[in-house]
């Protein structure tokens, strides 16, 4: 499904990525974790197509498309979801029409019909439900005056309801109560399927408790230094990232 | 030759119709104008040099000499063209070229008690109440415009409205200027009793060509009096406007204000409040400027008394060559404890030869006040266009839409359905792009 080779970027003269590659096929859930400024947020904003970063070199094909060409709204209209570290608040954008002006952008591009408006309500009402959100959420614009937690509740549930194939979740578990993590966990596993991916960065094993990674990786200044299984986390977790960033040096 | 350069040309030319102006025969009235036009002689419009001016040019003014109206020359107007600047759930005055037109107007069912007149019958059959409240909110000397318009206009509209009375249909008024090279220059006086309340709309609309409009508007509230002004400016794109709202706030008091300035070559509107005791106001403004569209708003809040509160709101939005200026003062007086005043402007640049100047000024002589304002003066936030379009929305509708929000804010505050329509109407007309459509809010 997506495919990162030998990937550099760049901030103004700084280099950031420094030859990163990655392979993630449908189905499969990758979890990335590093130390602070290691990059992985970078790595997360490029696939999206955020401006300010600069490809020095390398190539990323999604689903044999070259990502790096498309927009940031096409993109997202092929599939790729951001749940971003720090949500941004609209103001004056209602949460639900954006989440409906989403999808029908994404049923267009996919030569589908508009959404009926009672079953995309209903859709919305349900997928709420499923992460345990309060309904006047829906109506309030986007993000403003949420709290930390229920902005990350607020990606999980667009996320639900336009389903991506690829699905890059960006510490959408930092500063989560073990309570709301369980409920945001469950909605991401309630979308696991085998025509869609995950991208998972976290710094805390905890979160792997709940979402299961197939693959643990370890971004480090620029690179994936290191990666393995889940048992990999639990090391990194006891160990921290310093063994690693040696061996790889 | 006299030795005393001229100023101005405009006295010569409107002293020649002083006669056929309304309260000529009252005195008060008479010295009142007589005073005023003796200053303006003297001083003229205002100047560049002028601080509360200097960043507002209209020396075009006294090149194109617009002309005072005669009744014979005020323009026909038909009703239906009327239609779409009117509330239908109003009681309604239409000004025609600054002159007061009955035919058009409608007062079916207000109250008796209510006095809701033109100026120029109210100075013969009202004098004595008139007296009471003209030229007090306002000195006739605060600049050239209130000299001017004191010295020379030729009508307008005084509401009384007495104690206790709540008017259940909002008043609107509406002025229309219907010729080139006119000058509409009008006084109103609105006056509100003790616990009275009242809501009314002020609507400026005009022709294509070039045009002026000086309306100066005295408001007093008496204690815990209640008024909700809406003043839409949608004159045409070649006119002039000068506006000012002047207000005087007993005890308990409450004025809101929601001034929309979307239309004109050069507006400028004044808005001056003294607060009494515990009086509050809520200034909202929203200033939409394109082409090359110069946007002057000029408020002034004066907290007299203690426990008063002031929230301001001021938003522009200019696009292309257009100017947005904002002159904000709060003045707290030294036994004004206890007051509460918030002022903020933002502004949205969305090209680059678009301006803003704004300007926020504090005095405080009190000690024990809450006081806070904030001015931005901005593009729009990238991390929103970003974040909509991680959301699949292409970057133009981004745009579109997050522009749309900034300004919608103001309109959403509007509390009467049918003119929150309307001006909703008008902001998705002045934004020429294509798309925007309501149910993104
Ligand atoms: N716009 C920017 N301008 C300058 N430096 C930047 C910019 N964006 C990121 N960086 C730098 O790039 C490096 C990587 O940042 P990034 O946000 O990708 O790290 P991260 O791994 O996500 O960290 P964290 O775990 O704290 O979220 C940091 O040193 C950061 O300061
Ligand atoms: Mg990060």
């Amino acid at each position: 499904m997506l495919s990162i080779e030998n990937l550099h970027v760049s901030v103004g003269d700084k280099p950031i990525l420094k030859g990163l590659n990655l392979q993630i096929n449908a189905g499969e859930v990758h979890a990335i974790m590093g130390p602070n400024g290691a990059g992985k947020s970078t790595l997360s904003h490029v696939l999206s197509g955020k401006s300010g970063y600069t490809v020095t070199a390398g190539t990323v094909i999604y689903q044999g498309k070259d990502l790096l060409d498309l927009e940031p709204d096409e993109r997202a209209r092929e599939g790729v979801f951001l749940a971003f570290q720090y949500p941004v608040e609209v103001p004056g954008v209602s949460n639900i029409y954006l989440m409906k002006a989403a999808l029908n952008a994404i049923r267009k591009h996919k030569g589908l019909p508009e959404v009926d408006a009672m079953d995309f309500l209903t859709l919305v009402k349900d997928k709420v439900k499923l992460l345990e959100m309060d309904e006047k959420f829906l109506y309030r614009s986007v993000n403003e005056g949420f709290s930390g937690g229920e902005k990350k509740r607020n990606e999980i549930l667009q996320a639900a309801i336009l389903e991506p194939s690829l699905c890059i979740l960006d510490e959408t578990d930092s500063g989560l109560d073990i309570d709301a993590l369980k409920v945001v966990a469950a909605g991401v596993n309630s979308l696991r399927a085998d025509d869609r991916a995950f991208l998972m960065i976290t710094h805390y094993q905890r979160m792997l408790d709940y979402i299961k990674p197939d693959i643990v990786h370890v971004l480090a200044n620029g690179k994936i230094v290191k990666s393995g299984g889940p048992e990999l986390a639990l090391e990194l977790e006891a160990k921290g990232y310093h063994w690693v960033e040696e061996q790889a040096a | 030759m006299s030795a005393v350069k001229t100023i101005s040309q405009y006295p010569t030319e409107y002293e020649k119709f002083s006669d056929a102006l309304p309260g000529q025969l009252v005195s008060w009235l008479r010295l009142l104008r007589q005073d005023a036009a003796q200053h303006f002689s003297a001083h003229g419009f205002p100047s560049l040099r002028e601080e509360e001016w200097r960043y507002t040019n209209v020396s075009a003014i006294e090149k194109k000499l617009f002309s005072p109206v005669a009744t014979s020359e005020i323009g026909a107007v038909d009703m239906d063209s009327l239609k779409q600047h009117l509330i239908a759930d109003a009681w309604s005055v239409v000004l025609v070229d600054g002159h007061y037109s009955a035919s058009l107007s409608n007062l079916d069912g207000i109250p008796e008690s209510v006095t809701v007149m033109n100026m120029a019958s109210a100075v013969e059959q009202r004098a004595d109440l008139l007296e009471k409240y003209f030229s007090q909110v306002v000195d006739s000397k605060e600049h050239g415009f209130v000299a001017f318009n004191t010295a020379w206009f030729s009508d307008g509209l005084f509401i009384h409205v007495p104690a206790k009375q709540v008017l259940a249909k909002p008043i609107q008024i509406l002025h229309i200027v219907t010729q080139a090279g006119f000058m509409a220059n009008t006084r109103d006086i609105i006056v509100l009793e003790e616990s009275a309340e009242a809501k009314v709309i002020e609507t400026y609309v005009g022709c294509d060509d070039a045009y002026c409009s000086a309306a100066v508007m005295e408001i007093a509230l008496e204690q815990n009096a209640d008024l909700t002004l809406y003043k839409l400016q949608m004159e045409g794109e070649k006119a002039y406007h000068f506006g000012g709202t002047y207000v005087k706030q007993a005890r308990d008091s409450r004025f809101t204000h929601h001034n929309f300035a979307f239309g004109g070559l050069l507006a400028r509107n004044d808005t001056h409040t003294d607060l009494g005791h515990a009086s509050a106001c809520d200034l909202n403004g929203l200033y939409l400027g394109v082409k090359r569209q110069h946007i002057d708003n000029h408020t002034r809040i004066n907290h007299l008394q203690p426990h008063a509160i002031s929230h301001e709101l001021y938003k522009g939005v200019l696009n292309q060559r257009a100017k947005g200026v904002f002159q904000g003062r709060v003045l707290v007086a030294e036994q004004a404890q206890k007051t509460d005043s918030m002022m903020n402007n933002r502004n949205l640049l969305l090209s680059d030869d678009a301006e803003a100047d704004t300007k926020p000024q504090l005095e405080i002589y009190a000690d024990d006040v809450k006081c806070a304002h904030g001015v931005t003066v901005g593009q729009l936030d990238e991390q929103s266009v970003f974040y909509l379009q991680s959301r699949c929305v292409d970057k133009q509708t981004a745009r579109n839409m997050l522009t749309f929000a900034f300004a919608n804010e103001m309109v959403g505050k509007i509390k009467l359905p049918e003119l929150h329509d309307r001006v909703l109407a008008q902001l998705l007309q002045r934004f020429p792009q294509a798309g925007i459509q309501q149910d993104w809010l």
